[in-house]
């Protein structure tokens, strides 16, 4: 059956119908709001729950069906331990055993890793995947093979869209590389060690049965608890949840790319000369290789001006350690933790704070931190002469990313993309962005080896930096050098059947994407 | 006769390249099969171009498969016609325009503090090189180019000269020793060619006929202007040489020293502090100067040592060397920097000057500040320190002083 389409604000075609559910089209960032009460998971009893607060059993498999696994439930997992997760596989290979179909899996991001689970979309066990889809099963779902429509939400979308009862969860399972047999746990300790569970925190308070699964159970209590036992209905003890190596890297490195590294200085450039690096400012940085090295011109600039920052947002690794360390920022506010030394602040400095995506990214609450940060610096696989970006398909309409916490951040003061504006003939300034992820309004400014393009909404940052001696252009004057440089692309050719719904933070349909032509 | 020709790279490290398998068949037409990784956007462009490619050799049968990794059109035509050029005996050249912004003028006396090596074969480093401001791009074709690929990177150099972007760095090219240099002249001087680098120069009368052979290939394509000459001394001959070879052309601007090849003709190990070749470096730097040309130093190897790089460009600096070598972006900054004047050098230039023109204004024949005497060679040098300081945006604003004040 068509589904039904209709024109967004964005000025995007997109679905009234997610696999059977309606769904709201975008209106217009802050113009969604809906009413009444949030999801509420149904009320437990102490006495259904072992006196002694030991809820363990003996395998994933048993857990899950104590937990009452039917066809067509929804089982959610989460990205903690990255492209090392054994976890996601372990449970679909259990859910599998049993004979279950229609399952609705709603990770909180999908790694390569998750290659494993193409034969469950295939046999359907899964019906659709609703998180992010990237590496081969992104391949798969962008070549239309998956039996539902994908959704793609953003890190606070995804809590949104659970409190909102959006999305509600019969089984969450949650890998915690410390916990108890009560289920309280944290990510801070053992083989297992990511830093923070704070994915999985939306998950533990909404859904309907909560399984915690570890690899080093300890005896009540588990401190600190990262997630609270009184959410949890069962604890499985396995041998190995993830590829230490895979979950944190021992080291993170800066990229050596002086291309990056160019990019990375001219932000940093940018931000100095638009006033945004001053006493008490805050800035949000990714892990990517060119965020990174912004986060280290930052540095450079603080140490020479004397200026201290309140706080970063972010991926914490040992470079924002150090900053931490070095009395140049008062305290790190961690959402995921990328290398060991991240893991080892976390532990050990009370000024290295977990957030998760409720206090930092939720919609639907009274406020959130992105707002108040000063500058984040994100990524984008393309951006238009709007402003309009997208991170999740590449030019040639295949599905390679998720959204992360990307849309969230673009609610900052301000938003820069440092995006190499050729790399290998692949122009990053297009007419129009193959999928919409964030709305031009809320992007500020985009870097590149070639120039610097601000939005012409943000004049008080023209005006800051058109002395800086910058090298300032139009995105028009970018695009028109990308395109002299590589030629004009054509566009990628696909089909009317649409694959995946693109939600916006407010739980709305910003875009959608479609098949592409195999 | 062959009948099948590869040229160019592929493999999981190569970017913005491709490989072409050319084999010309008798009937059939021609068959082109593309992967790319921006077959999406660019496929049909790409068969186009190597379909006209084709047809402007005359060639009518043949299948060609194209294994690209986002190369751009000026590298697809130059890997296109390495391969007929290999099957085919043909005069014709398939060359992509000439950029406007490709056709400045460089002159002798501008500086040469970096100069940035980029291997001659290795489309990927080009494209964003000049982005990093060096004061030279050196397209090599010489030790970094693999000997089974020298042919094919010189149709690659001079596409590079004709169509990438060199922000005003000075237009350089290193060519291969011997016979093989000669020939490399053909291909890349009818380009706005600035400079060749000739390696392991040890004699004044190899660079006088390579000057002669450059001449005659200028005349042939009716260019008038000047091309300079910076022989590189990387032998114990060569640096006993030194001031034959900086002297044997007018058009040699510079000689430079390369360190790796001259150590390991003494047997010694190259070490940063650089004690096994204090002789080679004085000697050089003193015999470009007394032939009126700029020394210049080696590269310096550890891309990640900032620190190291800096204090060898400093010493570098004070015993006289007026620029060194980069093989690494990152390293052209420090090396401008270092190489910079210093701040009570442009104090001391402009106070110099200062008192020249005051005297002149007077009418005075002899310039002096306090008790001390200027010579002429003094104006003229403090002339060029404050030239240098304003290129390089270093004198100091007076009005923000003053608005400071």
């Amino acid at each position: 059956m068509a589904n039904r389409m209709v024109k967004n604000a964005a000025g995007r075609d997109v679905v009234t119908e997610i696999n059977g559910q309606p769904a709201v089209p975008f209106k217009g960032v802050g113009k969604y709001k809906p009413e009444g009460r949030k999801h509420a998971p149904r009320i437990s009893s102490c006495a259904d729950y072992p006196d002694d607060g030991d809820k363990r059993v003996k395998t994933i498999k048993e857990a899950l069906v104590k937990a009452g696994i039917k066809d067509g439930m929804t089982i959610s997992t989460h990205h903690h331990f990255r492209n090392g997760d054994l976890l996601a596989n372990m449970v679909f290979d259990a859910v599998n055993e049993l004979g279950i179909k229609n399952i609705r899996w709603f990770p909180s991001a999908s790694f390569p890793c998750h290659a494993h689970l193409i034969q469950y979309l295939d046999n359907g066990t899964i019906h659709h995947i609703e998180g992010s889809m990237n590496g081969p099963l992104g391949q798969y779902v962008s070549e239309g093979k998956m039996r539902g429509m994908a959704v793609l939400r953003s890190h606070g979308g995804r809590y949104q869209a659970v409190q909102d009862g959006e999305v509600q969860i019969d089984i969450a399972v949650i890998g915690a590389p410390k916990a108890d047999p009560f289920g309280n746990a944290n990510g801070l300790e053992g083989d297992s060690a990511c830093g923070l569970l704070g994915f999985a925190l939306a998950d533990s308070q909404y859904a309907d049965k909560v399984i915690i699964v570890t690899d080093n159970m300890v005896p009540f209590p588990c401190i600190p608890w990262q997630i609270q036992g009184n959410y949890v209905d069962y604890t499985v003890e396995v041998d190995k949840l993830g590829l230490p190596e895979e979950i944190v890297s021992g080291t993170t490195r800066i990229t050596k790319s002086p291309d990056r590294l160019m990019l990375a200085e001219m932000t940093a450039k940018f931000c100095y000369e638009a006033g945004i690096i001053r006493d008490g400012f805050s800035f949000q940085s990714g892990a990517g290789g060119t965020s990174l090295a912004v986060g280290e011109f930052f540095k450079d600039i603080m140490k020479q001006k004397g200026i201290r920052a309140r706080f970063v947002r972010g991926g914490s690794n040992k470079y924002l350690v150090s900053m931490l360390e070095e009395d140049l920022v008062d305290y790190i506010l961690d959402g995921q933790t990328f290398d060991l030394e991240g893991v080892r602040s976390m532990r050990e400095n009370p000024r290295h704070l977990w957030t998760s995506p409720f206090t930092s990214y939720n919609y639907h609450g009274k406020g959130n931190f992105a707002p108040l940060v000063d500058v984040a610096i994100l990524g984008a696989t393309e951006v238009d002469l709007n402003f309009n970006a997208n991170v999740v398909t590449h030019s040639d309409g295949y599905l390679l990313h998720g959204i992360g916490g990307w849309q969230n951040c673009l609610f900052s003061k301000t938003v820069i993309l440092p995006l190499p504006l050729v790399r290998d003939r692949v122009p990053v300034i297009i007419d129009e962005v193959t999928t919409l992820c964030g709305p031009g309004e809320l992007i500020d400014v985009i870097v590149t080896e070639r120039g610097i393009a601000v939005n012409p909404l943000r004049k008080d940052l023209l005006s800051m930096v058109k002395n800086s001696g910058l090298p300032l252009k139009s995105i028009k004057e970018l695009k028109e050098e990308a395109e002299r440089i590589c030629g004009k692309p054509e566009k990628a050719q696909i089909e009317d059947k649409v694959i995946a719904a693109i939600k916006w933070v407010d739980g709305t349909i910003i875009d959608v994407v479609r098949k592409v032509k195999t | 006769m062959k009948k099948v020709a590869v040229t160019g790279n592929t493999g999981p490290r190569i970017r913005s390249d491709c490989e072409l398998k050319l084999e010309i068949k008798s009937s059939g037409g021609i068959k082109i099969n593309l992967e790319s990784k921006v077959k999406v956007m660019y496929g049909s462009s790409i068969t186009r171009l190597m379909e006209e490619g084709l047809n402007f050799f005359d060639i009518k049968h043949a299948v060609l498969d194209v294994n690209d990794s986002g190369a751009l059109p000026f590298v697809h035509m130059a890997r296109l016609e390495a391969a007929v050029k290999a099957l085919v005996k043909t005069d014709k050249e398939l060359l992509p325009e000439m950029s406007e912004y490709n056709r400045y003028l460089s002159d002798r006396e501008r500086f040469r503090f970096s100069r940035l090596y980029l291997p001659g074969n290795t489309p990927s480093m080009m494209l964003n090189a000049g982005l990093h401001s060096p004061d030279g791009i050196i397209l090599d074709l010489e030790d970094s180019v693999a000997p089974a690929k020298k042919h094919e990177a010189r149709f690659l150099v001079r596409n590079v000269l004709r169509q990438v972007n060199f922000y005003g760095a000075e237009r350089m090219v290193r060519i291969n020793q011997g016979e093989r240099g000669y020939e490399d002249l053909k291909y890349v001087l009818p380009h706005n060619v600035h400079l060749i680098l000739v390696p392991k120069c040890e004699s004044a009368e190899y660079l006088r006929e390579l000057a002669k052979s450059a001449d005659r290939i200028l005349s042939e394509n009716n260019i008038k202007q000047d091309l300079f000459f910076m022989p590189i001394i990387e032998s114990a001959l060569g640096v006993e040489k030194a001031y034959e070879i900086a002297s044997a052309v007018k058009n040699v601007v510079a000689i430079a020293i390369g360190l790796e090849d001259y150590t390991a003709d003494l047997g010694v190990q190259r070490t940063n502090e650089g004690r096994e070749s204090i002789y080679a470096r004085l000697r050089l730097v003193n015999a470009a100067k007394a032939a009126r040309v700029q020394p210049i130093d080696s590269v310096f190897s550890d891309v990640s040592d900032m620190e190291a790089l800096k204090a060898i460009a400093k010493m570098s600096k004070s015993i006289g060397f007026e620029g060194m070598g980069c093989i690494h972006p990152r390293q052209i900054q420090v090396i401008k920097a270092s190489f910079a004047p210093e701040l009570d050098e442009i104090n001391k230039a402009s106070e110099i000057v200062q008192a020249f023109n005051e005297a002149e204004e007077k009418g005075l024949g002899v310039v002096s500040i306090g008790s001390k005497m200027i010579d002429a060679p003094v104006v003229a040098r403090a002339r060029r320190t404050l030239a240098l300081a304003e290129k390089l945006n270093l004198i100091p604003d007076e009005k923000e002083s003053q608005e400071n004040e």
